[in-house]
């Protein structure tokens, strides 16, 4: 029981920082109508430039941090800027091809200025931890988690109240009804893409932080992440963090669970598995699980 | 300089090759409500978007109150006053119908919309202003029992007034209204004609209005500009507007021994051929 408790724990840790990401997937392509295959590129800068804000400028973690996610965050725009707003004219796939070609240079960037070598990124959490009625459970985990709430509520407020949370959903929702209404929509693409970008990075450094590491590796968890994408159907909000908590926990349960019970698997089964919930649920539910499917003609 | 809220001169856009507009002129006075009729691919639309900045013309120059505007991105001629229903009716589907009202406010909101949440008390008197302005806007269109619901449950009728109070609610100085009728009961149209009379009447805006239905065209404007070929081929009230020989095939119809015109509804006393 107490083991079952500990894996919820990490797997719901581990799902809010794949929802941070799956929310960055879902403000770019809402706003700008494209999937963004370089956050896994904005994920691992967040994490490295933090590592050198942390540990090579003994910055303060949280103002580390903060920084390396306003860099990475620029960066986003700047990719909006220069590459996407240039390819608006033509199919949305122009755009997306673009942002796969983005996310191998940059990947090869990073290892040319970092390396191959595992940093850890000078968090104060460490391989710490803490007892929880009975469970005992990572620091880093609880600190990923109160960070993903925070981030979250933050967000649904932004959303919900603000004049330039109003102006991101209109120009969502319609572009031109957007920009006739007086919302600088150029302004506002950026700002999703910085968004975007700025929370892949946010959950870079969740991700690398404990006993993780900035590796080179930590890319792909943007590509973990994407069943969460999947599942919330590329548009809605609480759909995105939910698919990620579906895929953290999933992916840390069958770790957890499938060398002991299923060992035929594989050891590798844990990555496996949150595609395998992403093809049942496409296969059931085509639109995603938070998106009403379309009525079909024919 | 003029005192005319709107002053098209010579503007041109092409399509892709297809001249749309060729060269049109259009004053609006302060207060004065002016129909755009043509038939279909006339120019009007292209017209409205050309005032508003969603197409860029080829030639020509767009003034408003003076300024001039002409190239200018949309979302700056929004913030100069003019303002714009879609014939599409296009509202957020997913925000209430007061959302999308204070959307219509976007150019007069503060940045610290937000922090009305966090109890700055100045700030939060600008919010309560501000939906104020919204409820009397949604009132005086007869929507203001919908601003809690959403926008995609809306039934048609009321879609098309949110639509017009969206627009309205940005105090414009120039408001641009693609086809605020279409596809409405004659009873519900009657009550958008009233309300854009009593809009431009009582100091608001001045009226740009594309429709295809010549009464409501002839019931709320004070002078008809018709188009075609995207060209201005004739000015003046609507009835002798729609009997001018390039658009009589459009609106009246060939004139059939004891049939009456076609193409109104239900054409007012003094319409039709002479």
């Amino acid at each position: 029981m107490t083991e079952l408790a500990r894996l919820v724990v990490e797997g719901v840790a581990l799902g809010g920082a794949y929802g941070l990401v799956a929310l960055g997937f879902v403000v770019i392509a809402k706003a700008t109508g494209v999937v963004n295959f370089a956050q896994g590129t904005f994920l691992a800068l967040g994490a490295y430039l933090t590592y050198n804000g942390a540990v090579t400028w003994g910055l303060w973690f949280p103002l580390a941090a903060a920084l390396a996610v306003a860099a990475s965050a620029g960066a986003g725009a700047g990719l909006e800027r220069l590459v996407v707003r240039r390819l608006a004219a033509r199919p949305p796939h122009a755009a997306i091809m673009a942002t796969i070609g983005v996310a191998v240079a940059g990947d090869q960037v990073i290892t040319m200025v970092w390396g191959f070598d595992h940093h850890p990124i000078g968090d104060p959490w460490g391989a710490s931890s803490l007892r929880l009625g009975g469970v005992s459970v990572a620091t880093v985990d609880v600190a990923v988690l109160a960070v993903t709430v925070v981030v979250v509520a933050a967000g649904a407020v932004f959303f919900a109240r603000s004049r330039l949370g109003l102006a991101m959903r209109a120009r969502a929702a319609d572009g031109e009804l957007a920009v006739a209404c007086g919302i600088p929509v150029h302004a506002v693409d950026a700002l999703a893409w910085a968004l975007g970008a700025g929370l892949a990075a946010l959950a870079g450094v969740l991700l690398a932080a404990g006993t993780a590491t900035a590796r080179p590796d930590l890319g792909l968890a943007a590509l973990r992440a994407f069943p969460a994408v999947i599942l919330a159907g590329f548009a809605s909000v609480p759909g995105a963090l939910v698919g990620g908590l579906v895929v953290g926990l999933v992916e840390v349960l069958t770790a957890g669970y499938a060398p002991v019970h299923a060992p035929w698997l594989g050891v590798n089964v844990h990555q496996v598995a949150p595609y395998a919930v992403m093809l049942v649920v496409l296969w059931l539910r085509p639109a995603g699980l938070f998106t009403a499917s379309p009525a079909r003609r024919w | 300089m003029s005192a005319a809220v709107l002053e098209v001169e010579g503007l041109v856009v092409d399509y892709g090759g297809v001249r749309a507009l060729d060269g049109v002129d259009l004053t609006v006075a302060p207060g004065e409500v002016v129909g755009l009729i043509g038939p279909n691919g006339a120019g009007k639309t292209t017209l409205l978007d050309g005032v508003c900045g969603l197409v860029r013309g080829h030639g020509g120059r767009v003034v408003v109150a003076g300024e001039d505007v002409t190239g200018l991105a949309p979302h700056r001629a929004a913030a100069r006053g003019v303002a714009r229903s879609f014939q599409r009716t296009s509202l957020v589907a997913d925000l209430d119908v007061m959302a999308n009202l204070l959307l219509g406010r976007h150019r007069h909101l503060g940045a610290g919309f937000l922090d009305g949440l966090l109890g700055r008390r100045r700030l939060r008197d600008e919010e309560d202003r501000h939906r104020a302005r919204c409820v009397a806007v949604a009132e005086h269109v007869g929507v203001g029992g919908y601003l809690a619901v959403p926008a995609r449950v809306l039934p048609f009728g009321v879609r098309k007034r949110v639509e017009l109070a969206r627009a309205l609610a940005a105090e414009p100085r120039l408001l641009l209204l693609d086809e605020p009728t279409a596809g409405l009961a004659p009873e519900e149209a009657d009550a958008v004609v009233a309300i854009v009379r009593d809009v431009a009447g009582g100091g608001g805006p001045a009226v740009v209005v594309v429709d295809h239905d010549l009464r409501v065209v002839a019931g709320m404007t004070d002078r008809v500009v018709a188009l075609d070929h995207g060209r201005v081929v004739a000015t003046g009230p609507a009835a002798a507007v729609a009997a001018h020989p390039a658009l009589a095939s459009t609106y009246l119809g060939p004139t059939l021994p004891g049939g009456g015109p076609r193409g109104a509804r239900e054409p007012a006393p003094g319409e039709g051929p002479p």
